[in-house]
């Protein structure tokens, strides 16, 4: 992975640096000895290190304004960091770089029920959002696997989806307003309680933005009230393609599904090595979740298995309590832990059209022999989310290279299918240099002109998300003023 | 009035020239008074691909909403925000068009539960102020592969790009709809029963009140969707979980009714045919019956929960200054040229906010030829020739 080269002038400021955010943040909020820092060297894209500068964590709104302002008066590029569960790379840090983590601002603010929102500050943890409501009978929607460990802050860089987006939308869907803080330092509140944006639509802007346009530290986020209840049906078929016209057959015929979960045949074997769920041995299986009351879920559940028939099904398993549903789940849920369990894997992260999922399918298999690298198959059915998972052998010279050429070629074929280059993990460093092959220049030209309106000098988490070659006079601004 | 056949043709006008002020069907003149060549992308139009089993539909920005409802309807599907028809309120005419519908990031009662225009909005292709052609999302639910521009055009009023085509995702559309009617709320109580509807696990899509009825009295209604035994079981469980807020309560399941009871909320009835000025309120839900109670209110209407107002006061009256300041904005939907002269028609946003939006407006058009002066009153303004940028 090609990063910058470092700004040599900052690593030699690195002592003032230091002293300006230890001045303005104290010794408790500032790490810069070399073996501390260590510890941010990289994100969950672990095959990609680089230890930071320094590490700033703030505890206020305030304090993020004034390390910004420090970091913008000295031209010091600054990588924001929510949990560093990122797959994409998208808080790998550069030598030059302060990393700015909100693992401090935690809080939740102010939980207004009546209004169906909560307010938080942006490196609380996504699962407690929930937890924070879950007596009240509400639940914060978007559900990334991650969901126990990722912060907010992260989610809304990222946009992130989660199982159940098919019927609930990802992060963007559920994001009512933030408080970010621009690299100048300057503190702008976006959006709030209300329902829709006075001009233009700046949180949704925001959002997915990948921590380029600003650091976000409060949220105001939608929260839902519970389902009456949920239940899954199980469907084996013996074969991808007929999955996959399944999938399009249930969502056409008006039954809306709160997920639709995907497995193939070396995931399917790989998982019930390992969890026991007792699923069927077959080449494809379908997990899809209604919600409602009992007898709501009875009837769409009866509706999904009519449509199923005539495809054949290997297996058709309804479950009727709460321990069917939990034994459905078991495999799904130990997927990509049984995976790991078995070899090093690459998890990528494409969406292609539903109607498209057979033949996509079929090329990935055809070209899985190509590269002689196997995969299995685990991904959102419902809303085309496909998480191919590559095996590769990491201590095997030469493996994880072929391995991310394979991955490129796969994702290249997501976007000629009509979709995209990632659905719910972000660009990062990971895609960045894939971008050209989803967007022309002048795409690409609209997107960096928000980031020029919103960080003239390029300075925050600027090696990401679009090719290096295009940023390159942008980045080299701060240098040059 | 300028009709470009083709996006490219759409991109050499706009390069070669301006002001224009962009249209779709023209039925939604919201903002101020634009002197400048109407350009209507009326001509980009027609449904280029429609997926049911993928719920998305991509279209050319001048297609009718009449035919994108007819499409989606022949599948059992439709957009699930429910555009709002403007033509009632605002006295105009012609086929409202899903350009127009984006653009205004235009959406009805179900808004409080499935979302808005813009969360239907999967992909754009625009035509930006310097005659680009650009492209941002595309045809599929998740999607994050860059910028997110596709929020940013939703809701810009055509002055940051001219919007060709769009992709939607849509939805199954409901098997049967019931409505719960409680009448003599008063407006807290009302919002109080709405809040709590939203609040149950009931699903409901559409959360309603109007102070004054067609027959008088105050009307609550809140909607349910569905399968059909399902909506029947759904309001009564509502009916039993509001009694003790009181009021007369009545389950409604006739189709043509409570199709019309709806249409009639979405499209602001009450205040069609009627000659004060029109306020939309967009608010945090909970802060609306003290809202009302500031304004000098003659007609009231609450969507979304009470996160939607709509106020029409006596001609000229300053709302915004009675209102003060609160979690949401107050847009002057309706109202004589003189009033749209003195008051400003889109909430005034905040120093560091409007230094975002007019960067923003410097980049996708820097030469300012669209829609100039829509969004921003400027009294002093000359109407002709391309604004100077700062």
């Amino acid at each position: 992975m090609r990063m910058p080269e470092p700004d040599s002038l900052v690593l030699s400021r690195k002592p003032r640096i230091v002293a300006l955010l230890l001045e303005a943040l104290g010794r408790d909020a500032v790490i810069d000895a070399p073996e501390e820092v260590r510890a941010y060297e990289c994100d969950a894209l672990t095959a990609y290190k680089c230890p930071p500068l320094a590490v700033v964590l703030p505890s206020s709104t305030e304090e993020v304004s004034a390390a910004l302002k420090i970091c913008h008066r000295e031209g010091v590029p600054v990588v924001p960091r929510g949990a560093g569960t990122s797959l994409a790379g998208g808080s790998l840090p550069t030598a030059d770089s302060v990393i700015l983590g909100v693992s401090r601002l935690t809080d939740i603010l102010e939980t207004d029920l009546g209004d169906r929102v909560i307010r938080v500050q942006a490196g609380r943890t996504n699962l407690s959002i929930t937890e924070a409501v879950d007596d009240s009978g509400f639940f914060y929607a978007p559900d990334p696997s991650s969901q126990l460990a990722c912060a907010v802050a992260g989610n809304i860089a990222m946009n992130s989806g989660g199982a159940h987006c098919l019927k609930y939308g990802v992060t963007t869907n559920n994001l009512l307003g933030v408080t970010m803080v621009l690299m100048d330092g300057a503190v702008v509140e976006l959006g709030g309680a209300h329902m829709d944006a006075a001009g233009y639509d700046l949180t949704g802007l925001v959002c997915g933005s990948e921590g380029q346009l600003g650091v976000v530290t409060e949220a105001t986020l939608r929260i839902l009230p519970k389902p009456e209840g949920a239940r899954p049906i199980l469907i084996g078929f013996d074969s991808n393609e007929v999955a996959g016209s399944c999938v399009s057959d249930i969502i056409r015929a008006g039954v809306l599904p709160v997920a639709i979960e995907f497995m193939d045949r070396p995931c399917i074997r790989a998982t019930e090595a390992f969890a026991k769920a007792g699923y069927p041995d077959c080449e494809a299986l379908l997990i899809v979740e209604v919600e409602g009351a009992d007898e709501e879920i009875d009837h769409q559940l009866g509706l999904i298995s009519q449509i199923a028939k005539p495809h054949d099904p290997v297996e058709l398993r309804e479950s009727k309590s709460s321990e069917e549903s939990a034994r459905i789940w078991l495999g799904r849920k130990s997927a990509f832990g049984a995976m790991g369990r078995i070899n090093d894997y690459m998890c990528l992260d494409g969406t292609i059209p539903v109607s498209e999922l057979p033949r996509v399918l079929r090329r990935i298999g055809e070209m899985s022999r190509e590269f002689g690298l196997d995969v299995a198959n685990v991904f959102h059915a419902g809303d085309g989310n496909m998480h191919p998972l590559i095996l590769f052998d990491a201590n095997k010279p030469g493996d994880l290279e072929l391995c991310e050429r394979f991955g490129a070629e796969i994702l290249k074929l997501c976007v000629d299918a009509g979709g995209c280059l990632t659905g719910e993990h972000g660009v990062g460093v990971e895609k960045r240099d894939l971008m050209g092959h989803q967007f022309a220049p002048v795409d690409l030209e609209a997107q960096m002109a928000v980031k020029d309106v919103f960080d003239p000098h390029w300075l925050l988490n600027p090696a990401k998300v679009f090719p290096l070659e295009a940023t390159a006079s942008r980045r080299g601004r701060a240098r040059a003023a | 009035m300028i009709r470009p056949e083709s996006e490219k043709e759409l991109g050499e006008i706009i390069a070669a020239g301006g002001p224009f002020r962009i249209i779709g069907g023209g039925t939604r003149p919201v903002g101020h008074d634009v002197d400048a060549e109407p350009l209507t992308t009326s001509a980009l139009s027609g449904v280029k691909l429609y997926e049911p089993g993928a719920l998305t539909l991509v279209c050319g920005a001048g297609t009718p909403m009449t035919e994108i409802d007819a499409v989606l309807a022949s599948e059992g599907q439709q957009l699930a925000f429910e555009p709002m028809d403007h033509r009632g309120l605002l006295g105009t005419a012609g086929p409202p068009t899903i350009g127009g519908v984006v653009a205004a990031n235009v959406s009805g009662p179900r808004r409080v539960r499935a979302g808005a225009a813009r969360d239907f909005l999967l992909g754009v292709r625009f035509v930006d102020g310097m005659g680009n052609v650009v492209k941002n999302g595309g045809r599929v639910m998740k999607n994050v592969t860059g910028y997110d521009l596709v929020k940013l055009m939703a809701g810009s009023r055509g002055t940051l790009g001219v919007i060709t085509e769009v992709s939607l995702k849509s939805l199954p559309a409901p098997e049967a709809r019931a409505v719960l009617l409680i009448e003599g709320l008063d407006d807290a109580t009302a919002i109080e029963a709405l809040s709590t509807a939203l609040g149950s696990p009931y699903e409901v899509s559409g959360a309603a009140h109007v102070p004054v009825g067609l027959d008088g009295t105050p009307v609550t209604m809140i909607r349910v969707e569905g399968f059909e035994d399902s909506v029947a079981r759904r309001a009564g469980l509502l009916r039993t979980l509001l009694t003790p807020l009181g009021g007369l309560r009545h389950v409604e399941l006739d189709p043509g009714m409570t199709a019309d009871g709806w249409a009639w909320v979405g499209n602001a009835a009450p205040f069609h045919d009627t000659t004060g000025d029109v306020w939309r309120i967009s608010a945090k839900p909970s802060l609306a019956p003290d809202l009302v109670a500031a304004a000098p209110a003659e007609r009231v209407l609450y969507d979304w929960g009470g996160g939607l107002i709509w106020i029409e006061t006596p001609p000229g009256a300053d709302l915004r200054e009675r209102l003060g300041a609160f979690d949401g904005h107050a847009t002057l939907v309706r109202a004589a040229a003189e009033t749209r002269a003195r008051l400003d028609v889109f909430h005034p946003e905040t120093p560091p906010v409007a230094k975002l939006s007019e960067g923003l407006r410097s980049k996708f058009d820097p030469r300012g030829v669209l829609n100039p002066g829509l969004t921003r009153r400027n009294p002093s303004a000359a109407p002709d020739g391309p604004r100077k940028n700062a």
